[in-house]
């Protein structure tokens, strides 16, 4: 079975079984596609730090197969960079950055967030996040960070 | 040949995309096979599998509805289920309360609603939920079954098709504890009440979900002795468990406490505060 993958916008074909393992995870398929951005943070379906989106929907490519990405379009951070950057200096700015490692699963899912929710409470907010873990900076400052990041956004569409 | 590793848990050696229910069911026949749902429960199991069965290509993805019920794909996520504004309209937002709490969005993207009622996990949430609704579990070989004799139904590998759920009129309210937020359930209530017929399942005793069916006239008008003293009787004919989570008894307190609001909460017209 030949799989077709775009990734980033780029198209990959893969032969299951002759160039991947037929359980290949979706993760360990992007890691080798060159983006190492997508972190595996504890393969059980828990931290959100390997979240990516497929076809525009955030999933944990820890919890993916490869095979079953066939057909679709996988976003990491690497396709999202100018996004990515925004939200990135609201982290930095509100100090709500310290190691980094669970950061680009978290704005992969915060990007997911702003596109799905319209005007979202804090409640919605923590609820809709509440599956991205982070062990060193805390919570506190993220939602600072989301707090002004979709203020700016609401005056910049008025 | 690109590979994850050498500690993986969860091994299949082949993955088959199938073109028809009947092929996954003829490939399930094999003990060796396996048919991979959401696959977030399967891959923490170590095992071996020769064949990995897909189901992802026959459209089951869907939720759909007409008239008289909702017929929901085995393979539509918990997500689907929490933000289908008809579904949670008709049954006053449990579909939505019983999964919210569930790890996490993008978990809730990939677990599918499949998944979690073949195998009758003792810690389902939607389990617990459906199972104090009107529903039915349409399986491949064995045809439609009702949700509580499925509860106990010898599966035989058969191959989970599509769960319905009837409309038929039931207020209905679903409660939840958990030890901490996004973990699995150490108590879950759902009550649904259709005229006078109340029908309260308990799930995460830590066993899988039971239902007791039961006629009794309270209504809004019912005194708080009334309710409570209805509750101990129905509370009566739940056994309870231990295990790391909770003890026996904390989850018979519990359980007391969160039917009784679950009750309330119907009679008040499908109320869900949790």
């Amino acid at each position: 079975m030949t799989i077709k993958v775009w990734l980033n916008g780029k198209e990959i074909e893969k032969d299951i079984e002759k160039d991947i393992e037929a359980d290949l995870l979706l993760l360990d398929f992007l890691r080798q596609n060159g983006c190492y951005s997508v972190k595996r943070g504890c393969e059980t379906s828990n931290c959100g730090l390997c979240t990516v989106l497929m076809n525009g929907t955030p999933v944990l490519s820890c919890n993916v197969l490869a095979a079953r990405a066939d057909g679709k379009n996988i976003t990491t951070i690497e396709g999202l960079q100018e996004e990515a950057e925004d939200f990135g200096r609201f982290l930095a700015d509100q100090g709500a950055e310290q190691c980094g490692y669970c950061s680009p699963g978290f704005i992969m899912n915060v990007l997911a967030m702003v596109h799905e929710l319209e005007d979202p409470t804090e409640t919605e907010i923590k609820e809709y996040l509440s599956g991205n873990l982070c062990r060193c900076t805390g919570y506190v400052g993220q939602l600072r960070a989301i707090k002004l990041y979709l203020s700016r956004k609401r005056e910049e569409s008025k | 040949m690109i590979n994850g590793g050498n500690n993986k848990l969860f091994t299949i050696k082949k993955f088959v995309k199938v073109e028809s229910v009947e092929e996954a069911y003829e490939l399930n026949r094999k003990k060796s096979n396996v048919v991979i749902g959401g696959m977030a429960w399967l891959k923490m199991s170590p095992h071996n599998y020769q064949t990995g069965i897909d189901l992802s290509g026959l459209g089951l993805d869907t939720i759909e509805e007409d008239e008289e019920e909702y017929r929901i794909g085995c393979m539509c996520t918990l997500r689907q289920l929490e933000t289908h504004d008809s579904m949670n309209r008709y049954f006053d937002g449990v579909m939505k309360e019983c999964v919210r709490n569930i790890v996490g969005v993008q978990f809730r993207n990939c677990a599918t609603i499949g998944g979690s009622i073949y195998r009758r996990f003792g810690f389902s949430d939607i389990l617990t939920c459906f199972l104090s609704l009107d529903s039915y579990v349409e399986l491949h070989h064995h045809g439609i079954v009702s949700m509580k004799d499925y509860l106990n139904l010898n599966l035989d590998r058969d191959i989970l098709v599509r769960i319905i759920i009837k409309k038929d009129c039931r207020k209905t309210s679903y409660m939840t504890q958990r030890n901490s937020a996004t973990d699995f359930p150490i108590i879950a209530c759902a009550v649904s009440l259709k005229e006078d017929q109340w029908f309260i399942s308990v799930g995460a005793r830590p066993t899988r979900a039971a239902l007791v069916t039961v006629e009794n006239k309270l209504s809004s008008q019912s005194s708080k002795e009334e309710v409570s003293k209805f509750v101990d009787k129905v509370i009566e004919e739940f056994n309870f468990g231990s295990n790391m989570r909770a003890s026996e008894e904390y989850r018979r307190q519990l359980a007391k406490v969160y039917v009784q609001r679950c009750i309330l909460g119907v009679l008040k017209g499908g109320q869900h505060d949790n």
